[in-house]
């Protein structure tokens, strides 16, 4: 506890604190909007329009893939949050890039699977369900797209910058970006595709 | 612990920060949460292909499973505990999980108790003739 205390006597150390709480208290404001597209969909998943239900729609095996490329790249975010914090810039460096091709592969899988569902006739303008899902999905597909922009952005300013009070506080904000859209996905892989399939 | 802190010293950490001192053990954490996610996940996964649970259990539990692993998230890869340094992190997460709680459940009974109480599509379709 006096370490910590100590620690605070710094100006930068408050500044970091003060900076991730804000971006703290921004992404429970994130949650809260997905928890509406949560309930909108839940509401609205039996009303499929005499199309496809959810059990005929979804492939586990693909969002299993997906899940684990998610949990492991949240995994290396974390490693790449200590390497920063130890100004190790190798570690940084190849954490970060094994955490943008985890990211990556996810979003190219949800792509894959978006378009194999347009193509069966099951597309968002097909039935509220559908409706209901692509917002949901897609829009945590459209959080993770804009994190990989992010996290190629913080690669880069630690390449020309190297870790500077900013550009740590900014990989602060990044790895709890990252690590909270992990958490909606564990959401979002129970209650649309787990509970969708489930027996 | 034993002795107050003045409140403009009182210590605080940012989320996703370890609380100081505790810098050694940053790997292993990580190390730790990625296990216990990984398993909640694959426990998740398993049961959803049927044969072990009885079927009208199986979402409750997938539930219960998902909430286990997104408390795993927090405390291990952003760091949101209960300690004493952590406090403002901790009540803006409680206030965000009423919201939450409030939108989905509010949600689901509003709209279910419409439906429930909705006349079938064709004798709405007759009463407006």
């Amino acid at each position: 506890m006096n370490a910590a205390v100590a620690a605070l006597s710094s100006v930068g150390e408050r500044r970091r604190i003060a900076v991730g709480y804000g971006f703290w208290v921004f992404l429970l404001s994130d949650i809260v909007m997905f928890s509406c597209f949560f309930a909108s969909y839940a509401v609205l998943v039996h009303a499929t329009n005499g199309g496809q239900q959810p059990r005929q729609l979804f492939d586990l095996d693909r969002v299993a893939i997906e899940t684990a490329c998610l949990l492991v790249s949240s995994f290396t975010c974390g490693l790449a949050s200590i390497a920063s914090g130890r100004r190790n810039a190798v570690l940084f460096h190849v954490s970060m890039a094994a955490t943008l091709v985890l990211g990556a592969t996810f979003l190219s899988l949800e792509l894959a699977e978006f378009m194999s569902m347009v193509a069966r006739n099951a597309g968002p303008t097909h039935s509220a369900f559908l409706s209901a899902f692509f917002a949901l999905v897609g829009c945590h597909g459209v959080h993770v797209a804009i994190g990989l922009l992010w996290l190629m952005t913080m690669m880069a300013q630690v390449y020309a910058k190297g870790f500077r009070d900013d550009v740590s506080r900014r990989i602060l904000c990044f790895t709890l970006f990252w690590h909270a859209l992990d958490i909606i996905w564990v959401a979002l892989f129970t209650v649309v595709y787990l509970i969708g399939v489930a027996p | 612990m034993s002795k107050l802190i003045p409140a403009d010293k009182a210590a605080d950490v940012a989320p996703g920060d370890l609380p100081a001192g505790d810098n050694e053990s940053g790997v292993l954490g990580y190390v730790i949460g990625l296990v216990l996610a990984g398993g909640l996940t694959a426990v998740s996964f398993y049961i959803t292909r049927g044969g072990l649970f009885w079927p009208p259990s199986i979402p409750t539990a997938l539930i219960v499973l998902a909430i286990a692993q997104m408390g795993v998230h927090l405390v291990f890869f952003l760091h949101i505990t209960s300690g004493p340094d952590g406090t403002n992190n901790v009540l803006a997460l409680a206030f965000g999980i009423l919201i939450v709680f409030l939108i989905i459940a509010g949600s689901l009974w509003i709209m279910g108790n419409l439906d429930h109480n909705m006349l079938p599509m064709d004798q709405i379709m007759k009463m407006q003739r």
